[in-house]
């Protein structure tokens, strides 16, 4: 997994609440079998029409927003457990989502991938979005270390909590399985003695 | 001293090791798979020459992507041919028994575990789908992970874990006519909203919920994620009891009683405390139907669509879900024309759905205008339904019954609703384009699905029985 530390970007903000896994990913792009390859697909059905045209109407098809960081309504990845979302959204090249809140299971597949869910409150994001709105080069600087959220001009910050296990995994590109297989003795010593 | 809640205990009795300021090691006693979650995992197993840890606890089905007709063909689709048969030589390489296309246990994975007696009370259950909170009816642990999760388990049959808080939700009374657990579950999900069970895992009670069969229990347990929660259970009692009693992998013989002393202390404790509680009446309960794009947007069927001044401060999101849905707000769904009807889904798909359908379109026919599909849950579903006569009675009613799979649930395979058209569905979803892009979901029971296929539009099933 790539270490998260600092990242300094401008956002693309997607105003929208409870997005669903279903818009970040469609079912029928679930067929392969690899992890790579996902971003082409990402918020495929909002951002083609049927003819593959894009949409002019949706923020990634527009040339005003770039950046590695999305801005995003509340429980933003709700709906299927499908992993395949946080690949396509890291895969497209976000390193970083923003909101006021994640689904469970959203989170912790972002967490398993490199990709930092950064939770907020709606206040600071609703400013967010304004800032965003009036200033597509609105830059932010997310420090993980710190876990400060930070506009860069004019600046203002807030702190987001992150747990101390996965921000230490994050920090240095350590990944659960790694952590899980040196625990094989106590996993054993557990089936011995609950069978 | 405050006394646990059994969803306490049961986590409690299955942590292996704790994390210092971190998540739990958490042992998992059963392991569902199935085709599209699953090979990324196996490849990350394969890259680190790692055999499955414990395949004795690991069980596959091919259920998302296959067809549900002709399955005795080979996919037509190349790349859903491919991602199955990868399942096939993953389960054969690594030792996991697979209930796949051609055997007679094959079905969507949250309908043949409980049906296999495979799910049990007491148990920590895990599967990449979020729907395997399904299992909770049987007093179990079950929560839906991602694959990364699903590599983890195949190599430690443990995943890593924060507990959640609890909620308790207790519905009391007596359900009324014509109403199903899933008016119940849709019921409390519009009340709580999709988000509002987050970082929680759910105790169901109440008198409401203590009268209901596993089937009916499975429904509400199945959406629990639809509210956001980790997942959701159901203390295990006599009716549990006997309906894993003689089931293929429950236990027999001595081993079930031994099984059972330790199965019936399973339960909260008085005194025991939960972060958040819920009650609700069931008698304020009537038959539901979802408006909107997540399953929280459900009405009673003779109520209308809310108005953005009754939208509670979602007027952006009510606006955008009835664009979609080209549905007014203020306006009745009752009479509304419908052309797709799909009955089907881990959320309702196992034998005494199919009866209640049966029971209601006995001798009558569908309307011509409608496409009405039924899919079994599994296998064992279909022939238990075929020993019942069921097939006959839905066939002659007009209905197409097919062959198990998830099918139009997530329009993975090549049951589409198309574009624009409506679904009266008895699934767990309704998001944009969940069942083909374009394609506009309403969630009901299985009664409200079959009452709406019987007329051809939106049908309060009460005006029929």
């Amino acid at each position: 997994m790539e270490k998260f530390d600092t990242l300094i970007s401008t956002c693309v903000p997607l105003p929208i609440e409870n997005v669903d896994t279903d818009q970040i990913i469609p079912a029928r792009f679930l067929k392969a079998t690899t992890r790579e390859g996902f971003g082409e697909n990402l918020f495929r059905d909002w951002r083609y029409d049927e003819q593959d045209k894009p949409k002019t109407d949706f923020i990634l098809n527009h040339d005003r927003y770039k950046g590695a960081i999305l801005l995003t309504g509340k429980n933003f990845g709700c709906g299927s457990s499908r992993e395949h979302a946080a690949w396509a959204i890291y895969d497209y090249g976000f390193k970083a989502v923003i909101s006021s809140s994640f689904a469970d299971i959203f989170k912790s597949n972002a967490l398993n991938n490199g990709l930092l869910p950064v939770e907020i409150s709606s206040d600071f994001l609703q400013f967010l979005f304004k800032q965003t709105s009036d200033n597509s080069e609105t830059k932010v600087r997310i420090d993980l270390q710190k876990q400060t959220l930070v506009t860069l001009d004019p600046h203002f910050s807030e702190s987001f909590d992150i747990n101390p296990y996965k921000k230490h995994c994050l920090l240095n590109g350590f990944d659960d399985l790694d952590f899980l297989l040196s625990q094989k003795e106590k996993i054993v010593a557990y089936e011995e003695t609950n069978n | 001293m405050a006394g646990k809640t059994l969803f306490d205990k049961i986590w409690d009795r299955h942590i292996v090791s704790q994390v210092d300021q971190g998540p739990d090691v958490l042992y998992i006693d059963r392991h569902f798979i199935h085709e599209v979650t699953s090979p990324q995992a196996f490849s990350g197993l394969e890259n680190r020459s790692l055999p499955v840890f414990r395949p004795q606890q690991t069980v596959a089905t091919a259920d998302h992507n296959v067809p549900t007709l002709h399955q005795h063909l080979p996919i037509k689709d190349s790349l859903s041919r491919y991602q199955v048969d990868k399942l096939t030589e993953n389960c054969e390489k690594f030792g996991v028994s697979l209930y796949g296309l051609g055997h007679p246990f094959q079905g969507i994975v949250h309908v043949i575990g409980p049906e296999l007696g495979i799910t049990q009370p007491g148990m920590t259950m895990v599967c990449g789908d979020s729907h395997t909170s399904t299992h909770g009816a049987f007093g179990a642990i079950a929560f839906g992970i991602g694959t990364s999760e699903v590599e983890q388990v195949l190599a430690t049959q443990c995943v890593l874990q924060y507990k959640p808080k609890r909620m308790l939700i207790e519905v009391d009374g007596p359900i009324s006519a014509g109403v199903l657990s899933k008016d119940i579950i849709l019921y409390i999900i519009s009340n709580i909203s999709t988000s509002g069970g987050t970082g929680h895992f759910v105790e169901y009670g109440g008198s409401t919920i203590r009268d209901l069969s596993m089937e009916a229990r499975m429904t509400i347990c199945n959406m629990s994620i639809e509210m956001g929660a980790r997942g959701g259970l159901i203390a295990p009692d006599q009716i549990t009891f006997d309906y894993l009693k003689g089931r293929e992998f429950a236990p027999s013989g001595s081993d079930w009683e031994e099984h059972l002393s330790k199965w019936k202390e399973l339960s909260t404790d008085d005194k025991a405390a939960f972060d958040k509680t819920h009650h609700f009446d069931a008698t304020d309960i009537a038959p539901m139907i979802t408006y909107g794009t997540n399953p929280g947007m459900g009405i009673k069927i003779d109520d209308k669509i809310p108005t953005p001044e009754q939208a509670n401060g979602e007027r952006k999101a009510l606006e955008k879900a009835l664009a979609y849905m080209d549905l007014d707000s203020g306006t009745s769904l009752l009479g509304k024309e419908i052309e797709y009807v799909f009955i089907g889904s881990c959320t309702n798909a196992r034998i005494e759905d199919l009866r209640l359908v049966a029971d209601l379109v006995k001798g009558k026919k569908k309307a011509s205008h409608v496409n009405a599909m039924i899919i079994p849950g599994s296998k064992q579903v279909e022939a238990q339904a075929q020993t019942e006569g069921l097939d006959r009675i839905l066939e002659e009613a007009g209905f197409q019954l097919r062959q198990p799979g998830c099918s139009a649930c997530l329009g993975m395979n090549d049951d589409k609703i198309p574009k624009g058209a409506y679904c009266v569905s008895t699934s767990n979803r309704n998001f944009e384009g969940r069942q083909g892009p374009g394609a506009r979901t309403l969630l009901a029971s299985p009664l409200t699905a079959a009452a709406t296929a019987l007329k051809g539009c939106i049908t309060d099933v009460r005006e029929l029985i």
